[in-house]
């Protein structure tokens, strides 16, 4: 289980302190599937980043009890004059997991060719997403993270996508996070709308898509 | 909270700077050439440099002490603790989206490059030394104890000053300036272009209140022997270490709760 207790973030800016989230809370039970909606801005990037780990909440404590992904498909971390095997190898070191059992599952999942050994800087953005993404699945994780909605590649390998993540690792638990409330309602049991700073929990999505309609217009 | 033991996290905290040493490695180096000896050859040449030119300056017709040894202990000692700090400076930012990989925190990124500086100028101390003494231009280390000691102390000082170093300069870019001149005025003062023994009274009161003109003492003490006096205080010099190893990680520990990645 992961549980969230009074998640408070504020950052300082020019104007003064700015608050994003003020005092959220959240439980992730195994399998929980838990969509959150939010417009720009409402801190759900904020949240996805607190429940990662890349950012410490001003306030408040997160006890992971489960294993949490980084953000799915997240390839910011690539570095550009290493090869997809490189970084590949590196995540693996840093979760400790076996590279060479994941070397022709990422090879064959991300469909690279002999780009797979060349650095990571002369691939095009779809090859970049698809090597990230594959690089997500190398790892097992109780919990995805899953900020806005996948959008990797073509249809086809869209589709590749969501069979691995939505069918075969559907025991999982994840978060997603969107502004559209169709991937949340294809995908999620419950969801929450941020709003100032509040999430606001439903165990029902459409009336969290009622909430939402309502607090945006 | 559910706690980790301390095994486990150490055992976490190990691969992952491992991890970052050898993506370091082949993103600095890569794997053409001689790749990853130039770990080791970077500081080679230097030192080399240095110890030609002193060589050819005939510096050593005005003291007794043996001019190759002298270059390859004072310079390899600068290049240490200049080289793990100056790697240090705005070694975070460039890897903000590591943190998004939670295990990985702002401690590891720096530590991972302090000891790469750790390595490199090790082995290049101890492959000069060899040479050198195998052909003949200097003598074998005589004691191998203080020469162990200050080389340990020298690591552990560049530790804290690459902590320190890397925490501010993320926050400070006047600091990452003044940090450039700061290293560049070090360099005649920090112990390497003379001993201790040649100044006069003032002076030498003043340069031992530097911590890293300990260790090369120390060092030349054990390459030297009795040729000339040495005046180091390992006492000193690791108190000296602790403190700037604690101010270090509190910096880097409020530097982890300043991070934003994008």
């Amino acid at each position: 289980m992961i549980q969230l207790l009074g998640i408070t973030k504020v950052y300082p800016t020019r104007s003064g302190l700015h608050t994003v989230l003020d005092g959220v809370d959240l439980t992730i039970k195994p399998g929980d599937k838990i969509g959150i909606l939010g417009r720009n801005g409402a801190g759900k990037s904020t949240l996805i980043r607190i429940l990662s780990g890349a950012e410490r909440p001003t306030q408040g404590c997160i006890d992971r009890g489960m294993s949490i992904s980084w953000p799915l498909a997240f390839g910011g971390a690539f570095q550009g004059s290493l090869t997809g095997l490189d970084n590949l190898k590196f995540i693996c070191r840093v979760y400790g997991v076996d590279y060479r059992d994941k070397i022709d599952y990422v090879q064959d999942f991300a469909e690279l060719g002999k780009f797979f050994r060349e650095p990571v800087k002369s691939y095009s953005s779809g090859m970049r997403s698809r090597l990230a993404f594959a690089i997500s699945m190398a790892v097992e994780f109780d919990c995805f993270l899953i900020d806005e909605v996948i959008s990797v590649g073509d249809a086809r390998f869209h589709a590749k996508c969501q069979t691995e993540l939505f069918e075969k690792r559907k025991d999982r638990a994840f978060v997603m996070v969107s502004h559209e409330a169709h991937n949340i309602r294809e995908h999620c049991d419950r969801a929450g709308v941020l709003h100032a700073g509040k999430m606001h929990m439903f165990d029902d999505i459409d009336m969290a898509y009622a909430f939402y309609q309502e607090v945006t217009t | 909270m559910s706690t980790v033991s301390l095994r486990h996290s150490l055992a976490i905290q190990s691969r992952v700077i491992a991890a970052l040493l050898l993506r370091e490695v082949i993103t600095r180096y890569g794997r053409h050439g001689l790749g990853v000896l130039w770990i080791m050859l970077e500081p080679m040449l230097f030192t080399l440099g240095v110890a030609a030119l002193w060589y050819l300056a005939n510096l050593h017709t005005l003291s007794d002490i043996p001019i190759i040894a002298f270059a390859i202990t004072g310079y390899s000692s600068v290049l240490m603790w200049r080289n793990a700090a100056n790697r240090c400076t705005k070694a975070i930012e460039p890897n903000l989206a590591l943190m998004y990989h939670r295990n990985v925190k702002v401690f590891d990124i720096l530590l991972a490059r302090i000891v790469l500086e750790w390595v490199g100028a090790t082995a290049s101390l101890i492959v000069l030394t060899a040479c050198f003494a195998f052909i003949g231009a200097m003598r074998w280390p005589q004691d191998i104890v203080p020469v162990i000691g200050g080389w340990l102390l020298l690591a552990w000082f560049s530790l804290g000053l690459g902590l320190i170093v890397g925490a501010i300069s993320e926050r400070s870019e006047t600091f990452e300036r003044i940090w450039h001149v700061m290293t560049y005025l070090m360099f005649p003062l920090s112990g390497a272009v003379y001993m201790v023994h040649w100044l006069p009274k003032a002076a030498q009161d003043a340069v031992l209140w530097l911590p890293m003109v300990h260790g090369v003492e120390m060092l030349r003490h054990g390459y030297f022997g009795e040729i000339v006096p040495t005046y180091e205080n390992p006492g000193y010099f690791a108190i000296a270490n602790l403190l700037l190893t604690l101010i270090g990680l509190a910096l880097v520990r409020d530097m982890e709760g300043r991070v934003q990645p994008e």
